[in-house]
């Protein structure tokens, strides 16, 4: 059975991230794969899973967040057997080694990327994203909102190139190591992304050829999102 | 009442008025915020001196500030004439439009803006605060809650009026609890997922029958008003409270209002009585004609407004048209799509509309929600029933607005 589990949504999921994990199971579902959604808030201990969500979250939240999932070990334990991440925004940041806290000082992340996220400039990234990423996930499009600005290790590879908006701020966006996928592409990035969600459960069930989805009406979002921010550039 | 205006106040108010008679000629609307604009530009203390000795109630909050401002402008109607900013223009040239418009009015009941409460404060000096709620909207063009909570709380410290707060939210209560005289009121909480880490030590706040509290102490305070059945407690006192605007957002928003009034002078079983009375705010509750169909309007901002109207719908055979836009007085970015519960739609007729349409019937069919999808609303009502049938249509803000003027 694969096991989708959205991390935290009571403090990570201030935009709509929760719907990444929903995109995932019923993905899952249509291709008769058995599949299993579980919303786990930040009191209950991080079960074992294949596939997990790690959303965005506001600055306080986003502190707390990371203090539970250091204590609680569950997903650096579970990325070390083999389980894919998909961290947008917030959570990107807080599985890196550090970011800037409310008040501007650095928080330790969790340390499982090599990145690093610095206060941006003076004025937050809001707005249309599209990153080409290349291979079978294509250009991506997606919404970002936040102030940080992230640094890659030397080998860390970007989720891709950014074509329109901001992302880590050096016209790449997000990180790939290993299972860990990253991106500032916040709340929910595969809604407007079918291949994007195809690739990721891929990857966690090991099928390459995953078949097409009868009446998916996500296609058409995804050509209209790309087309809308190719006519604002 | 003396007036505070000065030559150059009189100026603006003339160039206000015709913009407005010129805007409203032209059919762009109200034209209250172009006329308003305009007068600032002439007189930039003017929406001081129009504030100077005039009783005023400001209203603020993510969801609920045109109901409750209705609700508080009702209820000090019963003490004399009311200015105010029925038709939710909630920003400072607004606030100049409503004053302007009802310069003997010895009250003035505002609308006031979440972000701009603050500088808003400073220049009028209200008698009175009412905050509602603070949860996630818009969250492209506004801040994040906690910058506007926190930015409310440094306000609120420097004034010495009367705050009417709703105990049941943690970010209201962190920032009223920081006022002079703060008045409780049961508001309730329809959205909880933006107050689950606690604004003072960032520590998790724990929910029960009781209320809320956090480790460091940070607790919900009792309240000063409540309401029990049909009746209405406020500082111990019972009164027949029955609203006649539909769900229990409303009778809170009522509440507050109810608080507010009676905290401001107004006698509570007079108060209540014309709080209660109230039966349509801004068309926010109306029903329209579309080709024989009976239409009824639901306006949505954000996910807590959209839980608290899901509630609403009428029975499973009532046809639901929802119709989704993202203009600038929208948001830009419908994330919040997948942070509103539609699987509550499951098993009834749901037509996908507005112009962001793709993306409604994308969150539809993830949720397993059968339905149809039609781009233009007025199409999408004709398609959810026959002539004669009623629907429901739940629309946000733009999408809201353009389907009032259009009848």
């Amino acid at each position: 059975m694969l096991r989708v589990v959205t991390v935290y949504p009571d403090l990570l999921g201030t935009y709509g991230d929760r719907g990444n994990g929903l995109v995932l199971w019923r993905r899952a579902l249509a291709r008769g794969i058995d599949v299993q959604l579980q919303a786990v808030s930040s009191d209950t201990p991080l079960p074992d899973a294949d596939l997990y969500c790690v959303g965005g979250g506001e600055d306080g939240p986003q502190q707390l967040a990371v203090e539970r999932l250091a204590r609680d070990g569950g997903l650096e334990r579970n990325v070390a057997s083999g389980a894919v991440v998909l961290a947008v925004c917030a959570g990107f940041q807080i599985l890196g080694r550090s970011f800037p806290g409310p008040d501007g000082r650095r928080v330790e992340g969790l340390g499982m990327f090599g990145i690093d996220t610095v206060r941006g400039g003076d004025t937050r990234a809001v707005g249309e994203v599209v990153v080409e990423a290349g291979g079978r996930v294509g250009a991506v499009t997606g919404f970002e909102n936040h102030a940080g600005h992230t640094v890659r290790d030397p080998g860390i590879a970007a989720l891709g190139h950014v074509a329109v908006g901001i992302g880590n701020g050096d016209r790449t966006d997000g990180a790939l190591q290993g299972r860990l996928v990253g991106t500032y592409l916040h709340g929910p990035v595969l809604a407007r992304n079918p291949q994007f969600a195809d690739w990721l459960l891929s990857m966690a069930t090991g099928d390459e050829a995953l078949a097409g989805i009868a009446d998916d009406p996500s296609i058409d979002l995804h050509e209209e999102r790309l087309a809308a921010a190719s006519r604002a550039r | 009442m003396p007036d505070a205006l000065s030559p150059r106040d009189r100026v603006a108010l003339l160039a206000m008025r015709a913009v407005n008679a010129g805007s409203r000629a032209a059919r762009r609307g109200e034209g209250t915020v172009a006329g308003g604009r305009v007068a600032l530009r002439v007189a930039p203390d003017l929406l001081d001196h129009l504030s100077h000795a005039r009783r005023i109630a400001l209203v603020s909050g993510t969801n609920g500030k045109t109901t409750t401002t209705a609700c508080l402008s009702a209820a000090l109607g019963t003490l004399g004439a009311v200015a105010t900013n029925g038709t939710g223009s909630n920003m400072q040239p607004g606030h100049v439009a409503a004053l302007g418009a009802a310069r003997r009015a010895p009250f003035a009941v505002l609308e006031c803006d979440e972000v701009w409460l603050p500088s808003t404060m400073d220049r009028e000096r209200p008698e009175a605060v009412i905050l509602l709620n603070l949860s996630r909207d818009q969250l492209d063009r506004t801040s994040e809650v906690r910058r506007i909570a926190d930015a409310w709380r440094e306000a609120l410290g420097r004034f010495d009026g009367i705050c009417v707060a709703n105990a049941d939210d943690p970010l209201v209560v962190h920032a009223a609890l920081e006022s002079a005289r703060p008045a409780w009121f049961d508001g309730g909480l329809v959205w909880g997922d933006d107050a689950v880490a606690c604004p003072r030590c960032a520590g998790r706040i724990t929910y029960g029958v009781g209320g809320w509290s956090c480790a460091c102490g940070f607790a919900r305070p009792a309240s000063d008003a409540s309401v029990d059945g049909d009746e209405a407690v406020v500082d111990g006192r019972r009164v027949p409270f029955k609203m006649s605007l539909p769900g229990e957002f409303n009778r809170a928003n009522g509440l507050g209002a109810l608080l507010a009034a009676t905290r401001m002078g107004a006698d509570l079983v007079r108060a209540s009585a014309a709080v209660a009375s109230l039966d349509e705010v801004a068309g926010r509750f109306s029903q329209i004609e579309v080709d024989g169909r009976d239409a009824r309007l639901l306006l949505a901002k954000n996910p807590a407004g959209w839980s608290a109207l899901l509630d609403l719908v009428g029975d499973e055979e009532t046809p639901v048209v929802v119709a989704v836009n993202a203009r600038v007085a929208d948001g830009h970015d419908p994330s919040w799509l997948y942070d509103v519960a539609f699987e509550r739609l499951k098993g009834r007729r749901v037509v996908a509309s507005g112009e962001r349409w793709r993306d409604l019937s994308t969150r539809l069919y993830y949720g397993g929600v059968d339905h149809e999808s039609v781009e233009d609303p007025r199409r999408a009502i004709a398609a959810a029933g026959a002539r004669g049938q009623s629907i429901e249509v739940i629309a946000n803000y733009t999408a809201f607005a353009d389907l009032k003027a259009e009848t």
